[in-house]
């Protein structure tokens, strides 16, 4: 037990000397980790139902009933953006996930087969690279129509170059490194080089990339819902909760949209806090 | 240079064609049938196949692209479904406030960020570079259409600074005489003022916004040039020769870092294309986003199929245009 203890100390005392060193990567990890409990603990913490109206109650500005105030049919803001929390991390992390899992297989395939079909794989990613990222998604989101799976593939198909283009730089460094020669030199397959010596090693950039993508995925998906392209009523996702206020903001009622947007900027700052860090962490040179 | 500029361009050929299947494949393969678009629902069979046979649509898919080809070469978009004026035409007399806003937030954004980050470069981690920094987090990490209402409560409701969202010019005053199409410079070349004055006070609030967005990337992409310019060995061997400091920041550092600012630039604008339509929905500004705005919303796919091409190859010009600049500017570059 008492060895147990120590070792997590010591282990908490590392943690606390990594934070010091890198505060606000710290910063970074500390907001999205604390949404996340938030968003998970949503149903004991909100106060109300984020579904429930209340006509009696609309328009009300915050007070200790309404910490963030009420919306126009009565609705709690502050629960709505709790709950928004699992609907917008869910977004944003589906739409990366998916962006990612494409992209790479696109871009490890061109860089291990090379040549002809290297060529066709990167102009198509140039194709899609063509296009303003925000409007491509618009485009995609407004075809397929509005839902979350939609809305979530829109984004996602905007991401695949950024991906698929970093694993074939990567994969080509990698192939061409001594551990990799090493390992066709002691017999190891294409398969096993693959998926043991070369996923690995380019995974670091990857993984620094998706959490600056995270961001801007929740960024974008917040957008086309604000223009209606994205989740419909009554979701709280926070891009529809802000367009639902925006024509009380001439009124004066603010906190219908301020709330969620406020949720928006920090949810989006944490990601980039990390992915910026960790971006310094791995080139020394940008330090 | 001819001969690259030649080379360039023909590289685009496979790419605005590439895009041109895009934007054919996602507005008439995957909605299903356009002819529920066109048609009322009560309508015959007969007729939906008149329709159907008159607009092509039985066509093998090729042959509809190779039309649609033709068309665009041609400068034929087809017709809205809902102006049910040719899409060019709609696309053209919208461009002139599009790019006025974002001209003039870029102007903004690059007078204020290029100084910013020089500032923050040369003073480096003093409180100078962390506003910086700070500015930076915060103006990639706020939503634009957010930040649009947060300024029109602020500045609109408390402040009664500004005018309430009422696109480019108050519904009271005249528009000045159209020479160029921009507000601005029309009122200004017409003495104008008080088109000019209710102009500027529309103007403000949405370029501001988008100039506090596109500020970040350009301030950081400045900072991070002139920190290299600063630390190399030209810079060691001006001042070595005791060149004064400011000779050094802005005759040898600012020339070498200014590449780099010129590609985020072009990146910048790219996002500006898509922010326009956010920030144009919140300012009722009547430019291509509150079109493409519409067209979505009504499902006028010839005029959403419109826009994509026509902001995509917007932006592929830009940076055909950046690479050109790039061979002016930089010696180094012409082989």
């Amino acid at each position: 037990m008492a060895e147990i203890a120590v070792h997590m100390t010591r282990r908490l005392a590392g943690l606390s000397k990594w934070c010091r060193r890198n505060p606000i990567t710290a910063l970074g990890f500390g907001i999205i980790v604390g949404l996340g409990i938030l968003g998970l603990l949503a149903p004991l913490i909100a106060p109300y139902d984020p579904y429930a109206l209340n006509p009696r109650e609309k328009m009300q500005a915050p007070s200790l009933n309404h910490l963030f105030g009420t919306g126009i049919f009565g609705e709690d803001i502050f629960s709505r953006v709790l709950y928004g929390i699992r609907i917008d991390f869910g977004i944003g992390l589906g739409a990366v996930a998916i962006g990612l899992f494409t992209g790479s297989t696109v871009g490890v395939i061109a860089g291990y087969y090379g040549g002809r079909i290297d060529e066709v794989c990167m102009r198509l990613m140039d194709i899609v690279a063509a296009f303003p990222g925000f409007i491509l998604a618009m485009a995609i989101a407004g075809v397929l129509g509005p839902s979350i799976p939609n809305l979530i593939i829109a984004i996602a198909v905007v991401n695949v170059p950024v991906y698929a283009r970093l694993s074939r730089s990567r994969f080509l460094v990698i192939r061409s490194s001594l551990y990799a020669l090493a390992a066709r030199g002691v017999g190891a397959s294409d398969v096993r080089i693959l998926a043991w010596h070369l996923l690995p090693n380019s995974l670091a950039p990857i993984f620094v990339q998706s959490t600056l993508q995270c961001g801007w995925a929740i960024l974008d998906a917040a957008g086309l819902s604000f223009i209606g392209l994205g989740v419909r009523l009554p979701t709280p996702e926070w891009g529809v909760m802000i367009g639902l206020g925006a024509p009380r903001i001439i009124t004066g009622q603010w906190w219908i949209s301020f709330f969620p947007g406020l949720a928006i900027a920090i949810t989006v700052m944490g990601f980039n806090l990390i992915g910026d860090g960790l971006q310094d962490l791995l080139d020394p040179r940008r330090k | 240079m001819a001969a690259f500029v030649a080379r360039r361009i023909l590289l685009l050929i496979p790419v605005l064609l590439g895009v041109t299947v895009v934007t054919f494949t996602l507005t008439r393969v995957i909605p299903g049938n356009p002819i529920d678009l066109m048609v009322s629902p009560l309508a015959s069979e007969e007729t939906r196949e008149r329709i159907a046979e008159n607009a092509g649509l039985n066509d093998p898919i090729w042959i509809q692209y190779l039309r649609y080809i033709e068309g665009v070469t041609r400068g034929d978009f087809g017709d809205s479904f809902v102006t049910n004026q040719p899409v060019l035409d709609d696309l053209t007399s919208r461009f002139m406030p599009t790019f006025e806003l974002t001209l003039f937030a870029m102007l903004l954004a690059i007078a204020l960020a290029v100084p910013l980050g020089i500032a923050a470069a040369v003073w480096r981690g003093t409180w100078i570079d962390h506003v910086s920094r700070l500015l930076a987090v915060f103006g990639v990490a706020m939503p634009v259409f957010w930040v649009s209402l947060v300024a029109i409560y602020v500045f609109f409701f408390l402040l009664h600074w500004l005018p309430a969202p009422q696109g480019r010019i108050s519904v009271m005053i005249p528009p000045p005489d159209r020479i160029s199409g921009l507000y601005t410079i029309d009122s200004l070349l017409t003495g104008n003022w008080q088109a000019l004055k209710s102009t500027v006070q529309s103007l403000l609030m949405p370029a501001a916004v988008l100039a506090f967005a596109a500020m970040a990337p350009l301030a950081r992409i400045t900072r991070a040039s002139m920190i290299e310019a600063l630390e190399s060995d030209y810079t060691r061997a001006a001042r070595s020769l005791g060149l004064p400091e400011s000779s050094i920041v802005f005759r040898h550092a600012l020339r070498n870092a200014i590449l780099p600012l010129i590609t985020m630039i072009a990146i910048v604008y790219g996002y500006l294309l898509g922010g326009v339509v956010l920030v144009e929905n919140v300012f009722a500004w009547p430019g291509l986003g509150r079109y493409v705005y519409n067209a979505i919303a009504s499902s006028d796919y010839p005029a959403l199929q419109g826009f994509i091409l026509y902001s995509t190859t917007v932006y592929v010009l830009l940076f055909l245009l950046v690479d050109i600049l790039y061979v002016l500017l930089d010696p180094r570059v012409r082989l």
